[in-house]
């Protein structure tokens, strides 16, 4: 199994007559993912590369049935453009705009929270989320997450950083681990889905053997992680900390990025992952390794 | 974006909240004019840095006379304190104190809610009040949906402790200061202290005010943007439009990724060296993007040694050696430079660098090995 998206869900594309909504959906459509849609008020009727644009997410659901959305919408429309998914009845939606400002984002997730408390937020500015051998939606290069394998060691991935994501995946498919699903759920300082939603779906889900998470400075988000774990999670998973050295009081490349008065440092959220039981990389490689090592154990 | 306190106070004034008459002034002839135009004495100057600690290191004070104030602006301008010159010192009409009170606005990223702290122990750090008496700290969690109404500021001013005569005025302040932080997008709205004046009037003596970057776009902060404190690398850097931040070490970084440039940082230090600074050019790797990265590096004279660690995801391992070849031939680089190319058809990207390899520019199949020859590259230069 896979969590959220597998070959069944029937995904729209907000965005999907820009550039780059055109170059991700396609190539997403290419890896397999059922792309069924598009929206763009101004171009009803007509299609891109045989994908049908609809004015509305509402108008797209009620004629694909799509359940997720994908949004490649500029930052100053993503808040109305998430509004407009869930309450077009859209249950799974990825929002890969990076640059949305944090009131927008604290808005609307308490807002989705509230009146559709069914509709999970992925993002915004993540990678995405692929389940390997089913569905794509977003921007990571499917061809280097390996496909897992019924009875294998299969492991899940949840991170924050985009290519730190893929380096694990990368790892992974070197050393032949399959993978269930990857999520990035990005650098903001209010991501929709948390590292606990999708460990939570890690934990339940029968095919996932072990988890790596990816961690990086700035927020308490690791260290929740770690509580969840130690108190709910049977699976092992194997962590790594991004910005061990960063300095503090700077925003290193993503907004949520930022140890600010002695709060979110690698260190303090390294030692809450070894608290409980997490193993914990001082690099990627490491991290890479030490998963091997789990997965040979199990 | 942090503001300074001058520009805090224009932001709070356009939001309605009550701040000090004064002017802000860069030379003392102009100090001597603005306290004349502000028209009463006693004035206090205060120095414009993004640093704790003005008082104690003489960057604030009264003056009672024209001839005072050129005696301590004089003083000031230029002054250094903590590393930070003063270039900017605000002049204000002096507040008699009655009491001094905290309060501010964050998000609470944990709860993902609005966070408003309110303290009748103002006038010092919260962090130390927070230490030592977490009880006289009122909070608040704000559903952003729902924003703060006047019955609920009003019950929290009464938790807060604040003498009754402050309670309307505070209760005025907090609800715009609400505003400000929500529709002026701020990351933090700060006021401290919040003075009572003896004559009732609650008034803001100090603003410190975040803003968020994202939300540029939907503002007029051009005039903020341009005092924006940086060193010479960051502000050549930020008209690139890269993502960088100075640091203090020898090995320049330049990688693909917020998350892989930071990893970056971290094995570097792992291998006994020191980053002169992150720099994050993002998911493609152009050659125009990669040109003005290491121009950017090239510049700063602590560089003895490059280390360039590109992950190809999308983007493969053919453009991004393309592009660092044709960046090369664009800008002369004094550094050694170590490549890490991994990811999507690095095999392919990796044959591109090859016939272009020397001392000069050398290549590593991980990251760690590329990190280690570059902090060992630095150290011998």
């Amino acid at each position: 199994m896979s969590i959220f998206v597998d070959e069944n869900t029937k995904v729209l594309y907000q965005g999907l007559t820009g550039s780059q909504g055109r170059y991700y959906g396609l190539l997403n459509r290419e890896y397999g993912t059922q792309v069924v849609a598009g929206t763009n008020p101004k171009k009803a009727g007509e299609n891109v590369d045989g994908i049908p644009i609809f004015a509305s997410v509402a108008d797209a659901v009620a004629e694909t049935g799509a359940t997720a959305s994908c949004i490649f919408i500029p930052a100053a429309g993503v808040r109305a453009a998430i509004m407009e998914a869930a309450e077009g009845g859209i249950e799974f939606i990825v929002c890969i705009t990076e640059g949305v400002p944090a009131q927008d984002e604290a808005w609307f997730f308490n807002k989705i929270k509230r009146d559709f408390p069914g509709v999970q937020l992925l993002g915004p500015n993540c990678p995405g989320i692929i389940s390997p051998g089913k569905c794509n939606i977003g921007i990571t290069a499917g061809h280097i997450a390996k496909n897992p394998e019924p009875g294998a060691k299969n492991v899940g991935i949840v991170s924050r950083s985009g290519t730190l994501t893929y380096q694990a995946l990368y790892e992974l498919q070197s050393q032949n681990i399959g993978v269930t699903t990857c999520v990035g759920i990005g650098g903001d300082p209010v991501p929709g889905t948390s590292f606990i939603d999708c460990l939570e779906r890690f934990q339940a889900d029968d095919e996932t053997t072990a988890v790596m998470m990816i961690g990086e400075i700035g927020g308490s988000a690791e260290e929740e992680a770690a509580e969840f774990i130690s108190s709910n999670m049977t699976k092992p998973v194997v962590g790594y900390i991004a910005g061990q050295t960063a300095p503090p009081g700077k925003k290193m490349g993503h907004a949520g990025a930022i140890v600010s008065g002695g709060k979110g440092t690698a260190a303090a959220k390294m030692d809450a992952m070894k608290a409980a039981g997490v193993s914990v990389g001082a690099n990627p490689t490491e991290a890479g390794l030490l998963m091997v090592d789990v997965v040979k154990g199990l | 974006m942090d503001l300074f306190e001058y520009q805090g106070k224009q932001f709070f004034a356009s939001f309605d909240i009550p701040v000090s008459k004064g002017e802000a002034v860069t030379t003392v002839e102009d100090a001597v004019a603005a306290a004349g135009r502000i028209g009463e004495y006693p004035v206090v100057i205060k120095a414009q840095v993004q640093v704790g600690g003005r008082g104690k290191a003489g960057g604030i004070k009264l003056a009672n006379t024209a001839e005072e104030v050129r005696e301590y602006a004089s003083n000031i301008l230029g002054m250094d304190i903590k590393g930070h010159t003063v270039n900017v010192v605000w002049i204000e009409v002096a507040s008699d104190i009655a009491e001094e009170y905290y309060a501010s606005f964050t998000l609470d990223r944990s709860a993902k809610k609005h966070l408003g702290m309110l303290s009748a122990e103002g006038g010092v750090e919260i962090e130390a009040v927070a230490e030592e008496n977490p009880d006289a700290i009122a909070k608040i969690w704000i559903d952003p949906v729902d924003g703060l109404d006047e019955p609920t500021a009003r019950a929290w001013v009464k938790a807060a402790n604040l003498n009754p005569a402050a309670e309307d005025g505070a209760v005025d302040i907090l609800l715009k200061l609400y505003r400000a932080y929500t529709e002026g997008d701020a990351d933090l709205a700060e006021i401290n202290p919040l003075i009572l004046k003896p004559t009732g009037e609650v008034h803001a003596l100090d603003a410190k005010v975040t803003l968020d970057d994202n939300a540029m776009y939907r503002h007029e902060w051009a005039e903020y943007e341009a005092t924006q404190e940086r060193d010479s690398r960051e502000q050549a850097a930020h008209e690139k439009g890269l993502q960088y931040v100075g640091l203090d070490g020898s090995v320049g970084i330049i990688a693909n990724g917020a998350g892989l440039a930071m990893s970056t940082l971290d094995v570097v230090n792992q291998a006994g060296g020191k980053p002169a600074n992150f720099l994050d050019i993002g998911g493609g790797a152009n050659a125009d993007v990669m040109a003005g990265a290491l121009e950017v590096i090239n510049n700063d004279p602590a560089v003895k040694a490059i280390f360039i660690n590109i992950f190809g995801g999308i983007t493969r391992g053919e453009e991004v050696a393309n592009g660092i070849i044709e960046a090369l031939g664009r800008v002369t680089i004094e550094s050694p430079i170590v490549i890490r190319l991994d990811g999507t058809n690095a095999e392919e990207g990796r044959a591109i660098l090859a016939p272009h390899l020397s001392d000069q520019l050398q290549m590593q199949p991980t990251m760690l090995e590329a990190a280690s020859k570059a902090v060992e590259l630095a150290a011998s230069r």
